[in-house]
């Protein structure tokens, strides 16, 4: 492309990746078999691709600062965005499933990180089926937070076990989240939020957080504003359904 | 992905399995499951009271002798998971599955037998009291991943299982597990390829064991469950000289099909997609390190073991042959063979068929016939690479097809 060559797929009022051209299926099958990279594990994971600014040097310099926060189905990455200043100094990424819409988000980023420098460093993306590589991706107790906004909601009954919350998935979260490291989800559909709600409530390594705990959590607030989802749910009035949870240690600890 | 894969190209492979006193050896080919009892010198005439017959009825995946020899176990395609008791060779327990099971494990004190299926699912039942039809709970889950694997780690504290998305789930195995396991140990990640057998060594120096696997990727690794840790990878197939150091097994001709630890671990025998033959490595647990021993060649004959097996003695029992070949004459084609004199020391030696175990009995009672004709099996070793590759390696679709993918899909076809 020549240097005054416009990139289509860029607004040139707001200078952000414009969201049409990063259409794609409403709905993807995380069962799927997949046609991205994968990481072998956590220490594979390429910091300075995703935090270019703060880890400069492409080896694996063993600093000891690790991603914290994962927004899984992050979708275009609303939610992202406003954490990133909200907690500047923690390292976030999203997984999503749908290529365009891991595109849409990366340009995104960039073209903050363009406009408002030193910002938005601490934010980034990963095209990936979460529901079968998050331990790629994450060492044992490594997250503090986790993100489900908005999942699809796989109505029928033999899709339930495309759900991203699950009884068995569960086991792989509470791995990867550090003890007393929280996990969110909010839905508008009931009949999710209710399952998503009793899958925690039944795991014995999450306990829900009180009504004193939430209000508390400067985070909660943006669960049903920050995401282009939960956005759109709002501006039809929907009424919304949120579950969040701590990670304990199990009370059989002989377990 | 919803639709089990179609049946013509299913092919099974041979499986062994020995007795940990050498008491018996157990094959297993397409359905047939086949006993010899060593110590009576005769074959073995298996009863099961719920009247089934054959035992199973379709491809059997997975066999094993467990709690020290005291149980035995099958399971496969047919669904179907039975449990006998060694003493009497009588099915004490059958468990249905809902989907075909891939891997079996029985836990050391013969509690409890778990088992996984094709959709990743690893479901746990209680043999106390033992019962016809069990139901089964489930234990945990991959996540729609083929489980190749599952073994409980010597002190029984873990339960592993490895699939074929290149992992390997610690999981600690809970007092009640018929609650499920929920808190997972570790990930042993650093497998490029399908992971398709894992092995514990054990050592004085190290009770709770170190944990080998063997993967696709033509690698041998090892690992400390407790933390996940990779502490060697052994590229099996290049130090072997099979395979030039910057060739890539592409392929999957180098695939580490099966791998067997021998005098508690002090060698670790290794079998190869394409090599007839055994590699045997050894393993250093103190060092923490795998390095290959020699390469055991067996000649006269294409024979590429599609299982291994061995009694805590220096002995290794292998199997080579597949469930039915197109056009082939032998519908259960299977050939056993034995090395014996495993030693850090010695050199091993290939037993003929006139000094093997149980002699030509055996032969007749384990391969169906005492002598099989050499051109079958090269026939077999080629489906046997077949159906290792339908069941293990992730199709990688070109993308001008995946379109046409989308639009067979099931999901669309029922809403369409
Ligand atoms: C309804 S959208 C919600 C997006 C965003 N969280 C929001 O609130 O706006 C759900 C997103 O999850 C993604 N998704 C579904 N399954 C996934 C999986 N297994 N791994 C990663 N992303 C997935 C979808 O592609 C989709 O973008």
């Amino acid at each position: 492309m020549s240097e005054n060559e416009v990139n289509p797929t860029i607004s040139k009022s707001t200078g952000l990746p414009r969201k049409r051209f990063y259409r794609a299926r409403a709905h993807s099958n995380p069962l799927s078999d997949s046609h991205f990279p994968v990481s072998i594990s956590p220490s594979h994971v390429d910091y300075s691709r995703h935090y270019p600014q703060l880890f400069p040097s492409a080896g694996q310099a063993d600093s000891s600062k690790r991603i914290q926060f994962a927004d899984v189905g992050c979708g275009f990455g609303g939610l992202l965005i406003s954490l990133s200043t909200l907690f500047p100094e923690t390292l976030m990424i999203g997984m999503e499933l749908r290529d365009k819409v891991t595109e849409y988000v990366k340009e995104r980023i960039s073209s903050l990180r363009v406009a408002n420098p030193g910002q938005y460093q601490n934010v980034s993306v990963v095209r990936t089926n979460s529901m079968k590589y998050i331990p790629n991706y994450f060492g044992k107790g490594q997250l503090s937070k986790m993100f489900f906004l908005f999942p699809d909601p796989h109505f029928k009954e033999k899709n339930h076990r495309r759900r991203v919350i699950s009884p068995f998935l569960l086991d792989e979260y509470a791995y990867v989240l550090e003890v007393g490291g929280i996990i969110y989800t909010i839905t508008d559909v009931e009949e999710l939020g209710e399952w998503m709600k009793s899958c925690l409530e039944n795991h014995p390594m999450f306990e829900a957080l009180t009504e004193k705990e939430l209000e508390a959590d400067p985070v909660v607030k943006l669960l049903s504003s920050a995401t282009e989802e939960g956005q759109k749910v709002a501006r039809n009035g929907g009424q919304t359904f949120q579950a969040v949870f701590r990670r304990i240690v199990p009370s059989d600890q002989t377990s | 992905m919803d639709s089990e894969p179609k049946k013509d190209i299913e092919v099974a492979p041979a499986l062994i399995a020995v007795h940990p006193d050498q008491c018996s050896v157990a094959v297993a080919v397409g359905h047939h499951l086949r006993v010899f009892d060593l110590l009576a010198g005769s074959a073995v005439s298996l009863t099961d009271d719920s009247g089934a017959s054959p035992f199973h009825t379709d491809n059997i995946r997975a066999i094993r002798f467990g709690a020290k020899g005291k149980l035995f176990v099958s399971a496969g395609d047919d669904k179907t998971v039975k449990v006998w008791s060694t003493q009497s060779w009588r099915c004490i327990t059958s468990v249905s599955s809902e989907k075909r099971v891939s891997a079996v494990a029985i836990s050391d004190d013969g509690t409890y037998v778990c088992f996984a299926d094709k959709f990743g699912l690893v479901w746990i039942v209680d043999l106390d009291p033992p019962l016809h039809d069990k139901k089964p709970a489930p234990l945990l889950s991959h996540y729609c991943s083929i489980i190749t694997s599952l073994e409980f780690s010597p002190d029984g504290r873990f339960i592993l299982s490895a699939d074929r998305d290149f992992k390997i789930r610690v999981t600690c195995f809970p007092k009640n597990p018929l609650n499920g396991a929920h808190q997972i140990q570790s990930f042993c990640l650093g497998h490029t390829e399908f992971v398709s057998c894992l092995a514990f060594v054990q050592a004085q120096e190290c009770p709770q064991g170190l944990l080998l696997s063997g993967s696709g990727d033509a690698t041998v690794r090892l690992w400390n469950v407790e933390s996940g840790a990779l502490l060697d990878t052994c590229e099996v197939a290049t130090k072997a000289g099979l395979l030039e150091s910057d060739g890539k097994a592409e392929d999957h001709d180098h695939a580490v099909t099966d791998l067997c630890t021998v005098l508690d671990g002090l060698l670790v025998a290794v079998a190869i997609q394409s090599l007839q033959g055994i590699i045997l490595l050894s393993c250093n647990v103190s060092a923490k390190t795998l390095s290959v021993s020699k390469v055991v060649s067996i000649g006269g004959e294409a024979f590429v073991p599609t299982c291994l097996a061995s009694p805590s003695t220096g002995t290794l029992w292998m199997v080579t042959g597949v469930s039915t070949l197109p056009g082939c004459n032998y519908p259960a084609l299977a050939r056993v063979r034995v090395i014996s004199g495993i030693d850090v020391e010695q050199e091993p030696v290939i037993v003929g068929d006139d000094s093997i175990p149980g002699g030509e009995k055996l032969l007749e009672t384990l391969q169906g016939t005492a002598s099989v004709d050499d051109n079958a099996f090269l026939a077999a070793a080629e489906a046997v690479k077949t159906a290792m590759g339908h069941l293990l390696i992730k199709k990688q679709y070109p993308s001008e097809n995946r379109e046409s993918r989308k639009k067979c899909r099931n999901d669309r076809k029922l809403k369409g």
